[in-house]
């Protein structure tokens, strides 16, 4: 099977937006991806039809509304290849599942002088709440370094785990390289060593097909906005072993089983952990987007987004002083570069004149800039409703930008 | 020349700009030229940190009148800085103080200029009405 892109397209009603008069073209889809039709007309109609607060209610419409949260986890379940739906927990996105892990399963496993190992191009979001955790325990984070091309340096690992390493945190997509990393090896080498590992999916879930039983991963994350489903919602999966012995997080309604001044007792998985009312329309918007992936499936879409990447980076290697970073063997659909002399806000400023919309900065991943040396880049991410005549929109764009500059400078 | 006098002149010369690319191609010209900042003067205290681009920016007060020198890592971002400099210096601090910025408006590039934009740019607009304000009491006093 091969993309229908003209179908596609249609049900995507953003992309025939017109930006400063020009045609849009969305190359931020690693930051967020649009989202369907087929999604938003779910989310209005529980809106319009089914709206009411949801596992608490007598009545009709609160039980509809149970019953679409609920299948939902259902869906992401499968999606994942879960083997119960009690082990995805809702959250509000990857950053909010790491800290619910980091605090959590932080509280439970980690003492003064224990050892957290992130790599070198994680997301702030899957450094951040470990540096945290580790301050507050007096525990230590170590770094698996990458090279200059952009792939971890795995023979490290062995010096790196210790018997006081008590998680490792490391994502299977690298947002602002591109980089796809081994992570079954990973996990093996780990539980080798007997240390569970956390797996931040927010760039791969659009991309590729993830089975968390096959992986043996035992925490995977990911958000709904990367994977063409509605902001504000995003997965904690867990396994059930590791989630019964957590502590709950937050408190609040939904996640007690009885409570009395004296004592509460919790509810259980995944309850537990999902305190006061959910973005259930939300929950439910995401199921309706993994429908969607699934029935033009993920095989497909990797495929297609590879010939894309594939198509642009040959461009992109034409361009005379064009730097890519991230050079891995294995890589997603993005490319992060720098022409020499050109700041990428100038950039990413005059390309949003054409109507072209690619990233600027450090994408929120300082550490992999300080490794190059470098203030930050610009990023041009592809999704599945792209095309090649749109690279090379893009191409053109930049080129004109080496223009413009190339008149004025040197 | 006042302020205003100077906005309306810059405002005249974008007139004569027919699309987005000549603009551009004239911000980045400015930002080329702009002599900047010399690198004793690009110090910590002196950057505004936009997370997107630097801008540093140094004001003093000679003669009466605010003289306002700035540099940006980006060059679109210092040529818009060399149009603010080339309104706000050489001006008396009661003057940029009570000075409303309008041509950022109407030359369309207010984008560059809106409070989500980290560039810097919104920052050193402050900061240059501060110094205003800081110089005009300084002087009255
Ligand atoms: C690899 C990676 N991890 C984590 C995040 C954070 O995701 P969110 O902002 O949806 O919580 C992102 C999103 O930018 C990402 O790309």
């Amino acid at each position: 099977m091969t993309i229908d892109i003209n179908k596609i397209r249609h049900d995507f009603l953003i992309l025939s937006e017109k930006i400063y008069g020009k045609s849009l073209v969305y190359f931020d889809n690693a930051a967020t991806s649009q989202t369907p039709t087929q999604v938003t007309d779910v989310m209005l109609e529980y809106y319009n039809k089914y709206n009411s607060n949801i596992h608490r209610g007598v009545h009709y419409l609160s039980n509809k509304s149970t019953e679409g949260a609920e299948n939902a986890r259902i869906k992401v379940q499968k999606f994942i290849n879960a083997e119960h739906s009690h082990e995805v927990i809702f959250t509000r996105g990857t950053t909010e599942s790491v800290n619910l892990v980091a605090n959590s399963f932080g509280e439970c496993y980690i003492s003064e002088g224990d050892e957290v190992l992130v790599s070198e191009m994680e997301h702030h979001s899957n450094i951040v709440p470990w540096q945290m955790l580790c301050q507050r325990k007096k525990a230590i984070l170590k770094v698996l370094p990458f090279n200059d091309n952009g792939e971890l340096m795995l023979e490290k690992l062995p010096e790196l785990i210790t018997d006081r390493t008590k998680i490792l945190a490391v994502n299977h997509i690298s947002n602002a390289l591109g980089t796809t990393n081994p992570i079954k090896e990973i996990i093996d080498f780990a539980h080798s060593k007997n240390v569970p590992v956390l797996i931040d999916a927010a760039q791969s879930v659009q991309h590729k097909k993830i089975d968390v039983q096959a992986l043996d991963a035992d925490f995977l994350v990911f958000s709904g906005h990367k994977l063409y489903g509605p902001t504000g919602i995003g997965v904690l999966y867990g396994k059930e072993k590791y989630l019964n012995e957590m502590p709950p997080w937050q408190g609040g309604g939904e996640m007690i089983q009885e409570v009395t001044f004296e004592k509460t007792t919790y509810n259980e998985l995944p309850f537990k952990f999902e305190a006061g009312t959910p973005n259930y329309i939300a929950e439910i918007g995401l199921g309706a987007a993994i429908d969607y992936v699934e029935a033009i499936g993920l095989d497909v879409i990797d495929a297609y987004e590879q010939e894309l990447l594939d198509y642009a980076t040959e461009k992109f290697q034409a361009i005379p002083n064009m730097k890519i970073y991230g050079t891995a063997k294995h890589k997603s659909s993005l490319i992060s570069f720098l022409v020499e002399g050109i700041h990428f806000y100038d950039m990413g400023m005059l390309l949003d004149q054409m109507g072209i919309a690619v990233r600027t900065g450090t994408h929120c991943a300082e550490p992999v800039m300080t490794h190059f040396g470098i203030e930050g880049t610009v990023r041009a991410s592809f999704a599945f409703y792209n095309t090649k005549e749109e690279i090379d929109v893009l191409i053109a764009g930049i080129e004109k930008v080496c223009k413009m500059f190339g008149a004025k400078t040197v | 020349m006042t302020i205003k006098e100077i906005q309306e002149e810059i405002i005249e010369e974008f007139v004569g700009f027919d699309d987005w690319m000549d603009k551009y191609a004239y911000l980045i010209e400015l930002g080329t030229d702009l002599s900047g900042l010399e690198s004793q003067y690009q110090t910590d205290q002196n950057l505004i940190k936009g997370c997107q681009s630097k801008v540093w920016f140094n004001a003093k007060l000679e003669d009466g009148v605010v003289k306002i020198e700035a540099d940006s890592d980006a060059i679109i971002v210092k040529g818009i800085a060399a149009l603010l400099i080339r309104v706000f210096n050489n001006q008396t601090p009661e003057a940029i103080m009570n000075a409303d910025l309008h041509f950022i408006d109407e030359i369309g590039l207010k984008q560059h200029l809106s409070p989500t934009r980290s560039n810097g740019l919104v920052a050193m607009v402050k900061q240059i009405k501060m110094y205003g304000l800081a110089f005009n009491q300084k002087m009255n006093n």
